[in-house]
């Protein structure tokens, strides 16, 4: 007699915990043969509120670290990632992906986050700078976190998007609110729970599974939001997305990689990449005795 | 005389010794009707709708504008559209040499041009003179140097123009603003259409002159002149590739939302409502220039106007008793004498805007306390400096940009306090701090939600320093290698 | 109580009393202005009593032509202790008053007993004023409190007669420094006694050291004059001295004054700048505002 197999329904992560949607729902996710392979939480515009309450509860420990934890938080997060590689390639596997794609993605994904992992004590020395002004005045621009940052993962690929999106956010310092869509939602939920286990506080990142489209306007126009990344939003959503973001002036940038573009390493991990997650500040001081 | 008599103690005379008018002699060449500039040269309006444009000091008028209007922007786009190929295949170097001419056509005609700036703005000769004119020129020779420099200001990318820019400049810094946007969209390779605001065109219409001058190709600048029609047609414009936009923050979401289907790059420059911290252990004759210089430059016509100033609970009323008298050494009057440090407000509707939020900070019970009046001119438009003391942080004048010489005080306990007030608005473009102790200024400064910080320093501007905000102030940087960004793709 | 200055605001305020511009009337009224506050001082070891007989004779009438209106006389012939008696004695009858330097000028290098004996002697001899140093290596090295008993002795010696402090701001080192020495010094000086207004003065300069009265240090000067004054009440006097030469400087001079400390110190008993040649420029200046032709120097540098 077959074993009856223990299925994980797979929960939203947010400020820390593990709810399920507030509005109770979930959704079936599908392997490539129609066949049920997990339930995922289905996220509402409750939970998108709450998400962002929470990422800008958690944004001071994560942003007020040092440079130098952070990227330890990160390479420990893929220290942690290495060790579930064939949980992750499986999951991969669910969503239609072939073995062999999917273990390059999983190793792809893991040198992604350890590369993400030394930009975070690095980028400011590339991306800020040291101003000569005509006075006798020192001034110099720095890259600061922007705050809250909500990444709109694509469906695929599922891990390495979501890695990138999620690191490059990390790394530079903000706090995030990842959305995953409904074909990439276990894979979303693995590494939330790869990254609870990696030392990041409570609520600097948080994770959404499901639909889309209703999150864009709560999301979009939540004012503690500070920066929407948008990838594999079609044409409407982008609109849509926008719209609600004029309200608070926020900034919306679209990712335009598709497929192996996200393999690219010299785009993907470029300061000029990383530079969408962060704000310029300028200083000035008077330098006279 | 005895040695006793000498030495008895003798009656202090003082003196009512005073400065005499003095003004400025020189004037511009201002032309009765001025046309759009469009593909190198001045062209009567399709829409054959003009507008005047006054001195807001006299009332007088001074020429009249064109109205650009549909057909118009599009001819503008066009002629953009077509110079940009052979504008940007230029060799970077030879695009430079066009800016680096310019900046010194400016440089050359500078007294002219801070004549007219302030004739048609109200702003103080003496600012116009010594601020506007002379960052102009060095917004045009900084940018000149970098448009052989691309490959290095972005390593390891093989950067290319956008295309066409859409640039909207608002009425504080005229000209000072066509050179923030002109310059890093012409060093990149970019084609421009600019619209001045429709109070203050001349300076553009006469750099336009430059231009010609100076043998920029046709095409590779286009001026057209209008109100916020005319603005909404360049920044919605089909040919655009690029929009940059200073002005108030309820405009700038107009054009996010009119973009919003496109995937059009936005640089916003908009509204501010910056704080100026004050601790007790600053330098305070400094902080108090630094106030001063804070919010009565310009006639508070400043997106980073330190208008709320917190200080130190401490020494709030030397503070204020000390503000009290340097306020009221301004000399508010007549633009174009040279020892006015505060001009004309720069439109009726602006007047009346102030107006209505002094009044609305009075009825909320905030203290007044403003500068002589008696002397202010009969004619134009005047608002005499002041200040509120009193304030809450929720009353009016603390939450709303002004955009006029009104400053509102608070007070704080604590640096955490401070940095809580400061930053308790939805604006983030600047910040001020002011205290003798490095460490505070680098935590403080730190932690201010702007995008500029002076510390122990306050409205210093230059091209080579990157400027903008955060929040609903916008986003994207001019000026600085930062400022490249917006103008490459 | 410290007050921090910080240098560069410090001379960004100075400078924008340099970018006023004075015309017309009154540029006519502030070079009057000028003349009347000016220390005509001569301090070389070459001074003569002939010379200095030549330096009264100018600073009684400094302008050797007619002129409408009339030029008052400057405020003070300023010398070495030694000339007193022929100063004293050449301005006799008039309001210009005798001023001495003391206390080992320019250096201070001397024991104090010394320096106050100096003090006396020049008192005797019949000086108006008297024109201090103090130990700049004192107060470099922090012994503030010795600065403080010798600016205390020498105003006792002193008496009624005026005491201007010379802070020689060019040695101090810092904007800090001499923010903090000068209210050290105007404290010291006013301690304990009823002091009337303009009895006690700050001084930049001997004029012996480079920089001397530069727009900063006069402007940190009139700033602890108007704390002063608004703590206390008491009207301090301020006298910026060397290389002051041209009318163009004194009249930005007479700006930060007005615009520093107000109108009430624009009169010789609160403002003085000690000079030389500065008079020949402003005489020059109101030659050619009431005239419209420039003077030549042989025009008015008689002495």
């Amino acid at each position: 007699m077959s074993r009856l197999e223990v299925v994980k329904t797979g929960k939203l992560w947010i400020g820390g915990d593990w709810p399920r949607s507030e509005s109770g729902a979930t959704f079936v996710v599908e392997n490539g043969k129609g066949e049920t392979v997990a339930r995922c939480a289905l996220a509402s515009r409750k939970d998108a509120r709450e998400a962002v309450e929470a990422a800008r509860a958690g944004l001071p420990a994560w942003r007020d670290a040092t440079a130098t934890l952070r990227g330890q938080v990160l390479y420990r997060a893929a220290e942690m990632l290495e060790s579930r590689a064939d949980e992750f390639t499986a999951s991969l596997c669910d969503g239609g992906e072939g073995l062999a794609a999917a273990r390059r993605e999983v190793e792809r994904s893991v040198d992604r986050l350890v590369m993400l992992a030394g930009w975070c004590d690095k980028i400011h020395q590339i991306i800020g700078c040291q101003n000569a002004v005509a006075g006798p005045y020192h001034n110099f621009t720095i890259p600061q976190a922007c705050g809250v940052v909500v990444t709109f993962c694509p469906a695929s690929p599922a891990l390495l998007g979501m890695i990138t999106l999620v690191g490059a956010a990390m790394a530079t310092g903000n706090a995030v609110v990842a959305v995953v869509p409904r074909a990439a939602a276990m894979t979303g939920v693995l590494l939330g729970e790869v990254l609870a286990v990696s030392d990041v506080p409570k609520g600097a990142v948080n994770c959404l599974t499901g639909d889309i489209e209703p999150l864009l306007e709560p999301l979009g126009g939540h004012r503690e939001v500070a920066v929407m990344v948008s990838s594999g939003l079609g044409k409407a959503a982008r609109t849509t997305l926008r719209l609600a973001a004029s309200d608070g002036i926020r900034r919306v940038h679209t990712i335009p990689w598709t497929g192996t573009d996200w393999e690219d390493d010299g785009e993907t991990c470029s300061p000029w990449f990383l530079e969408q997650f962060v704000e310029f500040k300028t200083l000035w001081h008077p330098s006279g005795v | 005389m005895t040695s006793a008599e000498s030495r008895t103690v003798e009656a202090l005379t003082g003196s009512d010794w005073d400065y005499s008018p003095a003004p400025e002699r020189t004037r511009p060449d201002i032309a009765s009707e001025y046309g759009l500039f469009i593909d190198g040269e001045f062209k009567e309006p399709q829409s054959g709708k003009t507008f005047a444009t006054t001195n807001p000091a006299t009332g007088e008028r001074l020429a009249r504008i064109s109205e650009a209007g549909e057909a118009d922007v599009d001819a503008a786009m066009a002629a953009a559209r077509a110079a940009g190929p052979k504008w940007a295949r230029l060799k970077g170097r030879e695009r430079g040499k066009y800016l680096f001419r310019l900046a010194r056509r400016i440089q050359e005609c500078a007294r002219e041009l801070a004549v007219l700036e302030t004739m048609d703005g109200g702003k103080p000769i003496k600012e116009s003179r010594d601020v506007d004119l002379p960052l102009a020129a060095q917004h045009f020779f900084y940018h000149g140097g970098w448009a052989d420099k691309l490959q290095w200001a972005f390593a390891g990318r093989n950067v290319r123009p956008r295309g066409v820019c859409g640039q909207i400049i608002p009425w504080n810094f005229p000209l000072l603003m066509a050179a923030w946007k002109l310059a890093p969209a012409l060093a990149c390779g970019n084609t421009v259409v600019l619209k001045p605001a429709e109070t203050t065109s001349l300076s553009a219409l006469h750099l336009a002159r430059l231009l010609q001058e100076i043998d920029l190709p046709p095409g590779v600048v286009n001026i057209v002149t209008g109100a916020g029609d005319t603005g909404r047609l360049v920044a919605s414009h089909q040919a655009v590739r690029k929009v940059a936009f200073t002005g108030s923050t309820e405009v700038g979401r107009l054009i996010m939302q009119e973009l919003a289907p496109r995937e059009i790059p936005l640089t916003l420059e908009l509204g501010g409502k910056s704080a100026n911290i004050v601790f007790a252990d600053a330098a305070i004759d400094q902080a108090v220039e630094g106030v001063v210089g804070g919010i009565w430059f310009n006639q508070g016509h400043v997106c980073c106007a330190g208008s709320r100033l917190l200080v130190e609970e401490s020494i709030l009323e030397p503070f204020v008793a000390a503000l009290r008298d340097r306020m009221a050494q301004l000399r508010v009057g007549d633009p174009l004498d040279k020892n006015t440090d505060v001009g004309a407000i720069n439109s009726r509707e602006q007047l009346d805007r102030i107006r209505s939020l002094v009044a609305a900070g009075q009825e909320e019970g905030a203290i007044l306390h403003d500068a002589q009046t008696d002397s202010l001119p009969e004619k134009g438009h005047w608002f005499p400096p002041c200040f509120f003391t009193g304030v809450q942080p929720s009353h009016i004048v603390a939450r709303e940009e002004i955009f006029g010489p009104v400053l509102a005080v608070m007070t704080f306990r604590t640096p955490e306090e401070a940095i809580r007030r400061a930053n308790t608005t939805p604006y983030g473009l600047a910040a001020g701090v002011w205290t003798d102790k490095g460490s505070k200024i680098f935590e403080i400064a730190r932690r201010m939600e702007a995008g500029v910080v002076w510390c122990n320093t306050y409205n210093q501007f230059d091209a080579g320093s990157p400027f903008g905000g955060v929040k609903e102030s916008g986003f994207g940087r001019e000026g600085g290698l930062h400022g490249l960004r917006g103008y490459v793709r | 109580m410290h007050r921090p200055v910080d240098a560069v605001m410090l001379a960004r305020r100075a400078a924008s009393f340099t970018r006023r511009s004075i015309k017309a009337d009154s540029k006519r009224a502030g070079l009057r202005l000028a003349v009347s506050m000016l220390d005509l001082t001569t301090l070389e070891g070459a001074d003569s009593p002939e010379l200095a007989r030549a330096l009264c004779r100018k600073a009684i009438q400094p302008i050797p032509q007619p002129i409408d209106p009339p030029v008052p006389s400057v405020a003070a012939v300023c010398v070495y202790p030694r000339l007193v008696p022929v100063v004293r004695e050449a301005l006799l009858g008039t309001d210009v008053k005798t001023a001495s330097v003391a206390t080992s000028f320019p250096s201070g290098q001397v024991p104090i007993d010394t320096r106050l004996a100096e003090t006396e002697a020049a008192l005797a001899a019949g000086a108006d004023e008297i024109d201090m140093v103090i130990s700049r290596g004192a107060f470099l090295a922090g012994r503030f409190d010795e600065v403080a008993a010798e600016v205390r002795a020498v105003k006792d010696v002193c008496g009624d007669a005026h005491l201007k402090v010379i802070l020689e701001t060019g040695e101090l080192g810092t904007p800090d420094n001499i923010r903090r020495c000068a209210d050290l010094v105007i404290e010291a000086a006013t301690q304990g006694a009823d002091v009337p207004d303009g009895a006690v003065f700050v001084k930049t300069s001997t004029g012996k050291v480079s920089p001397a009265a530069t727009m900063p240090s006069v402007l940190l000067l009139l700033e602890a004059v108007r704390d002063h004054f608004r703590a206390t009440g008491v009207r301090i006097g301020v006298k910026p001295a060397g290389g002051i030469r041209k009318s163009k400087a004194a009249l930005h001079l007479l700006v930060m004054v007005r615009e520093t400390v107000g109108p009430d110190w624009l009169c010789p008993q609160l403002f003085r700048i000690g000079a030389s040649s500065l008079l020949d420029d402003l005489a020059r200046q109101l030659l050619w505002t009431s005239r419209g032709h420039y003077a030549a120097m042989h025009d008015v540098a008689v002495t």
